[in-house]
């Protein structure tokens, strides 16, 4: 077999196995939560009563490893449960609720939210990973000028303030001074791309301006780190431009650390970004982990968590894969 | 005829911290148009930043101060960037000393060739491919049609250095700088580049600057030979001059080293029982075997060197006998008695009785460690000694190594030089008073003349001590000049084993032959008359072979 598929069938292993011990941190962590649904939901008029039946009701009353496997065989076939939240407790707490319609399962509640995410996340990444390579790349051919010295403070300062910081200075400078952009961001199912477009465009700048910093530094580091090497002295020696030096000699070999940071940034816009949606008011599916975890909604949490664990596991794999075949050694063995 | 590079009192200085120190001092040069100019001398010469000085090119840290340089009329030094980058891989190119660190390793040989061409817009990529091929096939390499098309990782280190002679020539250019190209090669290997080096620069009337520490490799290449010393000229005079009558005390020293040569010692009883007995190893990297089936014994206060080709299983052999590589089968017999295969099995007089010295002293050393406490920890480690009896034994052993302890006891490594380090690594190894040192390559990262010094303490403790040697090295003028006994290896294998003078006698293994006769020779005829006498298709062969 090709060693390079050998390598990425073990890290897609690796990554199974790694997915299943964030299963069990993620159900005890839930667990240990204080607090819990029922007394959530009941609040002051709970009854020892009532509480227990919630609870059993709810399969709650059942022992920790119990819970834990029918979760796990649930989520292998697809069903993330139903909400707590939305199931139908009309009896327990005595108000009426519609008849007739069935509870609405957590997939049902996650998926628009989660598509949300991924677009935010996808339109950041557009802007920011050509924008932190360019820059990253002329920081290195120009270093130690005014130009590079100006992208670094720019970075660095943009990356030291607090998100909603960033976000209210877009918005006083897009949305207030020069009204191009909404400043609220309101999606429906039914928009066009365009006016989708737009809505995102506030809450993916300023998380532009949160992860290009270490992209960019990156880069810049990875290739000058490079420069030094006898490679690229003999690329100079051979009267090759400053730029084909930087671009054909350093970066093909300075790219295995670029893509590690690269893929962390992108978790980070999927897994980390409540406070940019909670300013915008954006639905992405950390407003609902949040809302879901102050009402102890359990179904909902851990679906999020094992949500943000794959897209973790998923992107280092792929970066450890792109990293492995930016190597010429691993790809055509001796 | 007006020369092709002109140099006219150059001043350089490299930056040390806040100071500029000088590395070339108001030196000239002048060579003509496909000339060739040996610069030779010791590390720190500065042959090296000459050299790329000729080329109008200084390293980061790197001015010149004052001087001229003049390329075919152009003043490299007033020079715009543009310009010289006109000139740089079209007109001037380079040959760095590790072709293996100086191609790219991310881009395919033949691409990396018609790089020059292409960008200088001398001739078009299928062309400048053909030529590529071309020069390959000239310069002897195996498969020339395809060997461009492989990474750099895949091809053998001498290959890469004819292939990046080629690229070297890919532009056809007025003069080559060789920056010590074979230094980090075989003797075997070095053979065949030499022979491809000159030819090529023959053919086509290509001017050099032969940059090397090895005055016999010079000797074959060069018309004229430039000598350095710490940045100031010695000498210059056409190489058979040079090698017939060299004028200064230095140059004349240079010439001497070869002469120190030490007497092999009688051979020991039969019925003795050696200090270090390595009887039929086997060993392996992983499912990789390295080693098959080695044997030989080293007794007490002789000197058994190891001899053989990167690769040919003579540090693995070390390892094995340090218990650092278990062996798979056979044994190490300590006086008689077998040790332990894995080190960590071994008590603290097993571990004491089988030091090393490293080949190179820089990484061997701690750097955030004073000398006194590199050489006190195995003092107290082995000996048990401490406070003021460990502070004695360590001045004692300084002195042994001919270091002054009040000078040297606090300092760092990085405060001494390359043979001083080196003194240090023996000091620490004799702190452990071993019976049996093993000396991994201890010489070939020094210059000739520190590395003559290392040799002549070796033998002194030798001598003092009783010290038995396991002598590792690829250079068979060490071997000649300290060894008692020779162990030649090849692949693994121990192909020829007995006392010198026997080795050194006809008839030989013939792989021990070829080692022999590829040592380069002071003669400047002596590359000539080897290839005549080996023949133009056998060194091709050899080269096949050694794919």
């Amino acid at each position: 077999m090709h060693p390079v598929l050998k390598i990425v069938i073990q890290r897609l292993l690796l990554g199974l196995l790694t997915l299943l011990v964030v299963s069990i941190v993620i159900f005890l962590a839930v667990n240990a939560l204080p607090g819990d649904f029922a007394q959530a939901i009941l609040g002051q008029s709970a009854t020892p009563e009532a509480v227990a039946a919630i609870r059993r009701d709810l399969g709650l009353d059942q022992p920790a490893v119990t819970r834990y496997f029918s979760w796990l065989a649930d989520m292998l076939t697809g069903d993330l449960g139903v909400s707590f939240a939305q199931a139908n407790f009309a009896s327990f707490v005595g108000t009426s609720a519609e008849s007739g319609s069935g509870p609405v399962t957590v997939l049902q509640q996650i998926t628009p939210r989660f598509q949300n995410t991924m677009f935010l996340a996808g339109v950041t990444a557009i802007i920011a990973v050509p924008v932190s390579l360019t820059l990253g790349i002329l920081a290195a051919l120009y270093r130690n000028s005014a130009f590079d010295r100006g992208v670094n403070i720019f970075a660095l300062s943009s990356v030291s303030s607090p998100e909603f910081f960033l976000a209210y200075i877009l918005i006083l400078f897009l949305a207030v001074l020069n009204p191009v952009l909404p400043s609220l961001s309101n999606i429906f199912s039914d928009m066009g791309l365009g006016e989708r477009l737009r809505a995102t465009l506030l809450p993916a700048l300023t998380l532009t301006l949160v992860v290009t910093a270490q992209m960019m530094r990156m880069t810049r580091a990875a290739i000058i780190n490079l420069l030094a090497s006898p490679y690229i002295e003999m690329a100079r020696l051979k009267g090759i431009s400053p730029t084909r030096v930087i671009v054909t000699h350093a970066l093909p070999n300075a790219l295995a650390p670029i893509i590690t940071v690269i893929a962390l940034n992108l978790a980070y816009l999927i897994t980390g970004v409540v406070v940019v949606e909670v300013v915008f008011v954006y639905p992405g599916i950390g407003q609902l982990f949040v809302d879901s975890v102050k009402i102890r909604d359990i179904p909902v949490v851990q679906a999020c968590c094992l949500i943000f664990a794959s897209a973790y596991i998923l992107l280092n794999l792929l970066a450890d894969v792109l990293s492995i075949l930016s190597n010429p050694r691993l790809r055509h063995p001796k | 005829m007006s020369n092709l590079v002109e140099i006219r009192d150059i001043w350089i200085e490299g930056r040390s911290d806040e100071d500029w120190l000088p590395i070339i001092n108001g030196i000239d040069l002048t060579l003509a148009k496909g000339e060739v100019l040996g610069l030779i001398g010791e590390s720190g010469a500065g042959k090296s930043t000459l050299g790329l000085a000729a080329m109008g090119y200084t390293r980061d840290g790197v001015r010149i101060k004052s001087g001229s340089v003049t390329f075919d009329g152009i003043d490299l030094i007033a020079a715009s960037a543009a310009t010289k980058r006109d000139l740089l891989g079209k007109r001037i190119a380079y040959v760095a000393q590790s072709a293996a660190a100086s191609f790219n390793p991310a881009h395919k040989l033949i691409d990396q060739h018609i790089e020059a061409p292409v960008q200088h817009g001398i001739s078009g990529r299928t062309e400048a491919t053909q030529d590529g091929i071309e020069l390959y096939r000239r310069l002897r390499l195996p498969n020339p049609e395809e060997i461009g098309f492989r990474y750099p990782h895949q091809v053998s280190g001498g290959q890469l250095q004819r292939a990046m002679t080629a690229m070297a020539m890919s532009c056809r250019p007025d003069l080559i700088i060789f920056d010590e190209p074979t230094t980090a090669l075989d003797v075997t290997t070095q053979i065949e580049v030499l022979a491809a080096i000159r030819d090529i620069v023959e053919q086509f009337d290509t001017a050099a600057i032969y940059i090397t520490h090895d005055l016999a490799v010079v000797a074959q290449m060069a018309d004229r030979i430039k000598v350095l010393l710490r940045g100031d000229e010695v000498e210059t005079a056409d190489t058979r001059t040079m090698l017939s009558a060299p004028q200064q005390d230095y140059t004349k020293s240079l010439w001497a080293v070869r002469s120190f040569d030490r007497p092999a010692k009688p051979a020991p009883a039969t019925d003795a029982t050696p200090v270090i007995s390595v009887q039929n190893i086997t060993a392996a990297y992983g499912r990789m075997p390295v080693l098959f089936d080695v044997s030989f014994d080293i007794h007490e206060g002789r000197t058994v060197a190891v001899v053989g080709e990167s690769g040919s299983g003579k540090s693995t052999a070390a390892r094995v006998i340090t218990g650092l590589l278990p062996q798979s089968q056979g044994v190490i017999e300590y006086r008689g008695d077998p040790l332990p295969a894995d080190y960590r099995k071994r008590d603290r007089n097993q571990l004491r009785q089988a030091q090393m010295i490293y080949q190179m002293a820089d990484t061997a050393l701690n750097p955030r460690k004073t000398i006194g406490e590199i050489v006190g920890r195995p003092v107290e480690f082995y000996m048990g000694l401490k406070g003021r009896k460990k502070r004695e034994r360590t001045r004692q052993l300084l002195n042994q190594i001919e270091l002054e302890p009040d000078q040297f006891i606090d300092r760092l490594p990085s405060e001494l030089s390359g043979g001083q380090k080196q003194r240090v690594g023996i000091a620490r190894a004799l702190a452990a008073e071993p019976e049996f040192i093993i000396c991994d390559e201890v010489t070939s990262a020094l210059d000739q003349l520190v590395a003559e010094g290392i040799l002549r303490l070796l033998a002194r403790l030798q001598d003092e001590l009783h010290l038995s040697y396991m002598f590792i090295t690829h250079d068979l003028a060490t071997v000649k000049a300290i060894a008692d006994e020779v162990v030649v290896m090849k692949d693994g294998r121990v192909v020829e084993h007995g006392p010198k003078k026997e080795m050194f006698t006809p008839p030989h293994h013939p792989y021990t032959d070829l080692l022999l006769s590829s040592v380069p020779e002071m003669d400047p005829d002596w590359l000539t008359e080897l290839l005549a006498e080996r023949g133009r298709e056998n060194i091709g062969d050899a080269a096949v072979g050694k794919m």
